[in-house]
């Protein structure tokens, strides 16, 4: 019974999260912007790249590792902060969040529900941009030899771990709203420094590769590129660690994340309620 | 009958910053609304009307005191509330812009799990009696304002709860949708066996046309609660009364005379008019000297029948806006 409610409050929480990603223009122009956006973002970093290093030739490797992991980096900034930011959209802008609060619906099923739409149109992102990289940049790439199954188990751990955490923030998001939008920037840009995105954690001193080793973002990674590039791993100071380890790895801080989330969750929940935080309108 | 809400002693409050002191919203309400009641709370802005709603609608914690909603506690149980309440505010403009108005409908309710087959039937049936059919594919930006608001109120009914809170309804609507909002409303509530309805309003009118029970509330304590005819029957041993008067200086002079009980002023060009109640007759006497001794002259006076505002009057001593 309580896994029907679920899957329904997904369905329509992910329908409604479609809608208004997908609803504000005519279908032509949705597409060109969701090509080019993730385009020119990436095009950024591979502009830095080739700054300091000329050529994409000049480390193929090196070039691999920042390219993937760039492009997955999509997924965090915009799954995460995506369903933080739906507390925020609800209460402020659309006014509907007591409404929702009230109805009999799981909130964090909700959440995520709502953060569905955003997987969907950045895997779409992710899978242009990677195109972009193999066809135009050259990035070493193979197909044909990428390891599906790690792939798909590691997106579906990774994704998972992202509306965790998205879940926490939006826990947050529920006691505060001019600092929303700082606290879930700030958790992004502390993803991107540590957790090995465009360059790898062997460049971190030692306690910045004890805080990549501690967030789940930093396997997740690993796992996606070495299925998709296994080369990289003699850069990534993972080394180490089997595929297999990785997962165990990446599951339990997973684990140890969805624990805290859910508690944090719980206790705004209860401040919320306390300081009468649902349904305030702050015109931030 | 069972009590669709009982409050016991409760208390909310808001905790004040460096500069203000806490704000008591609500200060040691009792309070029984039964099962198959529509039930009213009238007060001014600022009395704890909706702060009570809110509480009541599993929103907001009670600071002390007990709560409970269709039988639950609203602290501990709100998960057991929720699928039997909805809750409908005035005055908002809330919904989502990209979305029609029968697709805002929709979504909310199948997050309430009405079977597909029931909830288009409702749907279309309450657009119906809303007056919103020709409106049910367009987008909830491109409408109006009271458009949207008997929208909301479409989905407060749309789930079909046994319980609904209604918080200022027919706020800055014009008088066809508030009548129909108020028709709907009082049908609902008579044509289904069970179903409460818990209205707040300063509409006095509303209240007294609406409510099987009126709790007149200000400044967070219940003043009176009973039919709004065992009210005004109250006030019936007093004498009320209407005076035109030219305009005098100092019209709270007026509250200062002994004997009356609560007075309205309302200016209207050149002219005043003023509505008093008071303990007797002969209070009337010095009522118009002091007029006359303020440079005022009454150019006619009505008694009156009592209402409402006169009840409210009676117990605060002052008008509700």
């Amino acid at each position: 019974m309580a896994v029907n409610e679920h899957l329904r409050t997904i369905r329509w929480a992910a329908w409604l999260g479609w809608q208004m990603e997908s609803n504000w223009t005519s279908p032509f122009l949705f597409i060109i912007y969701s090509i080019i956006k993730p385009i020119m973002a990436t095009l950024i970093v591979v502009f830095m790249y080739l700054i300091i290093l000329k050529s994409v030739n000049a480390d193929p490797v090196l070039f691999s590792y920042m390219f993937i992991g760039n492009a997955f980096y999509m997924y965090v900034a915009q799954v995460l902060f995506g369903i933080s930011w739906v507390v925020h959209e609800d209460r402020e802008h659309y006014q509907t969040l007591k409404q929702i609060y009230i109805a009999p619906i799981n909130f964090p099923v909700y959440l995520v529900g709502r953060g569905i739409s955003k997987i969907i149109i950045t895997t779409a992102s992710v899978i242009v941009t990677l195109a972009f990289g193999i066809l135009v940049l050259g990035l070493p790439v193979n197909i044909w030899k990428i390891d599906w199954p790690l792939l798909i188990v590691a997106m579906v751990l990774g994704l998972f771990c992202i509306c965790t955490i998205g879940i926490a923030l939006a826990g947050i998001s529920l006691l505060t709203a001019r600092h929303g939008t700082g606290i879930n920037e700030g958790v992004a840009g502390v993803f991107y420094l540590f957790c090995g995105v465009i360059f790898p954690i062997t460049f971190l001193p030692s306690w910045g590769q004890s805080i990549a080793f501690f967030i789940p973002i930093t396997y997740w990674l690993e796992l996606l590129r070495r299925s998709m590039m296994p080369e990289t791993i003699s850069i990534s100071g993972l080394a180490n660690y089997s595929a297999q380890e990785m997962m165990v790895l990446l599951l339990v801080s997973i684990l140890l994340f969805l624990f805290f989330s859910l508690i944090i969750l719980k206790y705004a929940d209860f401040l919320a309620r306390k300081k009468g935080k649902l349904d305030m309108t702050t015109a931030y | 009958m069972n009590n669709a809400v009982e409050c016991r002693s409760l208390t909310r409050s808001f905790k004040g910053n460096a500069k203000q002191q806490a704000i008591i919203a609500l200060d040691n309400i009792d309070l029984d609304v039964r099962e198959g009641e529509l039930f009213g709370l009238l007060g001014p802005n600022g009395a704890g009307k909706t702060t009570l709603i809110k509480i009541l609608a599993t929103l907001l914690l009670p600071s002390s005191g007990k709560v409970t909603v269709l039988g639950y506690d609203v602290e501990r149980e709100a998960h057991k509330i929720r699928p039997r309440i909805n809750m409908v505010s005035g005055g908002e403009f809330s919904g989502y812009g990209l979305l029609t108005v029968r697709e805002n409908l929709w979504m909310f309710s199948q997050f309430y799990g009405i079977p597909t087959r029931i909830a288009k039937q409702r749907i279309d049936e309450l657009l119906h009696d809303f007056e919103l059919a020709d409106k049910a594919d367009a987008k909830v930006r491109t409408i109006s304002t009271g458009q949207r608001q008997r929208m909301n109120v479409v989905r407060g009914f749309v789930t079909d709860p046994d319980l609904i809170f209604l918080d200022e309804p027919t706020l800055g609507l014009d008088v066809n949708s508030s009548r129909t909002i108020r028709d709907y409303i009082r049908r609902w509530v008579r044509e289904q066996n069970g179903k409460t309805a818990l209205i707040t309003t300063h509409y006095m009118m509303e209240a007294e046309e609406l409510c099987d029970r009126v709790a007149i509330i200000d400044r967070g304590r219940i003043l009176a609660c009973d039919s709004p005819c065992n009210l005004k029957k109250q006030v019936q041993r007093d004498a009320v009364f209407t005076l035109e008067t030219t305009q005098f200086a100092d019209l709270d002079s007026i509250g200062h005379i002994s004997g009356v009980k609560g007075y309205t002023g309302e200016t209207n060009g050149e002219r005043q008019k003023i509505r008093i109640v008071a303990e007797e007759e002969s209070v009337l006497a010095e009522v118009i000297q002091v007029i006359a001794g303020k440079g005022g002259k009454v150019i006619s006076l009505t008694k009156v029948e009592s209402t409402l505002e006169d009840v409210f009057l009676q117990l605060v001593g002052r008008g509700l806006i």
